[in-house]
């Protein structure tokens, strides 16, 4: 065994490594956690504005804005998952590394999760509030976002992948990711619906958590096949 | 078994072999789609419920048939080419895509064209195979519009096929999803338990046109390869040669 290898460190420890690098980074520009926080907010707030001020019919669409708001500010964020990366030369030293990428495109995802996904799970119940969710509603409705936007930024991730060179990413990955991520809008914002009418929603629960799990396992493969490929 | 693979997978004999078969299929394809037009406008009875409207089965049936068969073909072609890296298979792959894309378009259209007589409206939301195609759609464009955005050849054709395939596990549970979602649509006609809840009449047309599709669909396919394959090759010697045979023999 060579001196290099030894040196290089366990899978465990790579994980942990890429994690904490990002989650420093993200410390040091708020800016890119907030901004999409803000953005779910504002969407949330556009539409009271749009379709007026009555609260029945603001308690009626409520599962369905916040949503599809929770969507649009996970997709905000998605574009940057490589990006960074990719122009310092970060990205090159990943590709190169003694570490499957597959684990290493986990561990930026995980990081993508822990400043997008999270964070948006615990301001949600503020937003949810001012569209008088009843409160168990909240409770189902926090536990279907912290399900569906790990499958959110899994699937994403994939997608960044595929658009990471190219110039007009932004508006192309939006496009590649949103109808794969139809059964996770579906599923998540049908369950809320259903839990502000009092009517059971473990199926919908059961298909959110079948789904991450399912997307944690092939997700990946393929962002790190994908990485590949546009990275070469 | 192995040469005949090696062969068809050589450009050039690829090009010559889909010049001879592309009649042996158009042409039965065509006969089948003309006999299910007549057989399915004027041989089938009035349907006692719908009327004539039902009539625009015989187009909408196909049409949302292929528009799945042409997803698999593209990705399962995708795949090939991907774990091969055979080139021909990721032109079939392109040239599946935007054939995949017009039926879908198709089956929506005639899905609207039929849904306004029966539910009284162009669009309904509430119908999951309405709204699960539309989705198919928008995954043809991204597909589209990924290896638009791709100049490389070879990138482009390896990053779509890693989204075709993402895609295609991705189709099942769309479905499924969109199903759960609401449910508004008639069951399963033709494939059921106890043979199909159709007369015979009905019927022969309606298979007529799923197959004449099927052939019209491969006869095109193949004829886009073509032109795939020419394009690809555009610099080697077999297709100067072949476009411009006067210059190379000067």
């Amino acid at each position: 065994m060579s001196d290099w290898d030894t040196h290089s460190p366990s899978l465990w420890g790579a994980f942990r490594a890429l994690v904490r690098r990002d989650l420093l980074l993200a410390w040091k520009r708020p800016g890119d956690v907030l901004n999409p926080l803000f953005f779910f907010a504002m969407v949330a707030t556009l539409f009271p504005l749009a379709v007026g001020p009555n609260e029945e019919q603001l308690a009626f669409s409520g599962p369905g804005v916040l949503w599809v708001a929770a969507l649009l500010a996970a997709l905000l964020s998605l574009n940057g998952l490589f990006l960074t990366d990719y122009e310092d030369g970060s990205l090159d030293q990943l590709l190169l590394s003694p570490q499957p990428l597959p684990l290493l495109v986990l561990a930026k995802t995980t990081q993508h999760w822990l400043i997008s996904g999270l964070p948006l799970v615990i301001v949600s119940p503020l937003v949810a509030l001012t569209f008088q969710m009843p409160d168990r509603a909240v409770g189902i409705m926090m536990v279907t976002l912290l399900l569906g936007t790990v499958s959110l930024s899994l699937l994403g991730s994939i997608g960044a992948a595929l658009t990471v060179g190219l110039n007009r990413g932004n508006a192309l990955l939006s496009l590649l990711i949103l109808p794969l991520a139809m059964p996770v809008l579906i599923f998540g914002a049908r369950t809320v619906a259903l839990a502000a009418a009092n009517d059971a929603v473990a199926a919908g629960i059961y298909f959110l958590g079948a789904y991450s799990v399912l997307t944690m396992v092939f997700a990946p493969f393929a962002a790190a096949a994908a990485l590949k490929i546009s990275n070469e | 078994m192995w040469t005949f693979f090696h062969r068809l997978a050589s450009p050039p004999h690829f090009y010559e072999l889909a010049n001879k078969i592309y009649p042996w299929i158009m042409v039965p394809g065509l006969a089948l789609i003309a006999y299910g037009t007549y057989a399915g406008l004027f041989v089938a009875p009035v349907d006692y419920q719908q009327k004539d409207a039902f009539r625009i089965i015989y187009v909408h049936v196909p049409s949302a048939y292929l528009s799945m068969m042409a997803y698999m073909t593209m990705a399962i072609s995708a795949g090939i080419g991907l774990i091969w890296r055979m080139k021909l298979a990721h032109a079939v792959a392109a040239a599946a895509a935007p054939i995949g894309a017009w039926f879908t378009f198709l089956a929506l259209m005639t899905g609207s064209i039929w849904g306004r007589p029966m539910w009284g409206t162009w669009w309904e939301w509430g119908d999951p195979r309405l709204t699960s195609e539309l989705i198919l759609l928008f995954l043809y464009f991204g597909y589209l519009a990924l290896r638009g955005a791709i100049d490389d050849q070879s990138k482009a054709d390896r990053s779509s096929a890693v989204l075709a395939l993402v895609g295609a596990i991705n189709i099942p549970i769309i479905h499924f999803s969109v199903e759960w979602w609401s449910s508004l649509h008639q069951g399963a006609t033709l494939v059921r338990e106890g043979g199909p809840a159709i007369t015979t009449d009905m019927l022969y047309p309606l298979l007529a046109m799923i197959f004449g599709f099927t052939l019209f669909f491969g006869a095109v396919l193949l004829k886009r390869v073509r032109t795939e394959v020419l394009a690809r090759e555009r610099r080697s010697r077999w297709v100067q040669k072949m476009i411009m045979p006067l210059e190379g023999r000067a």
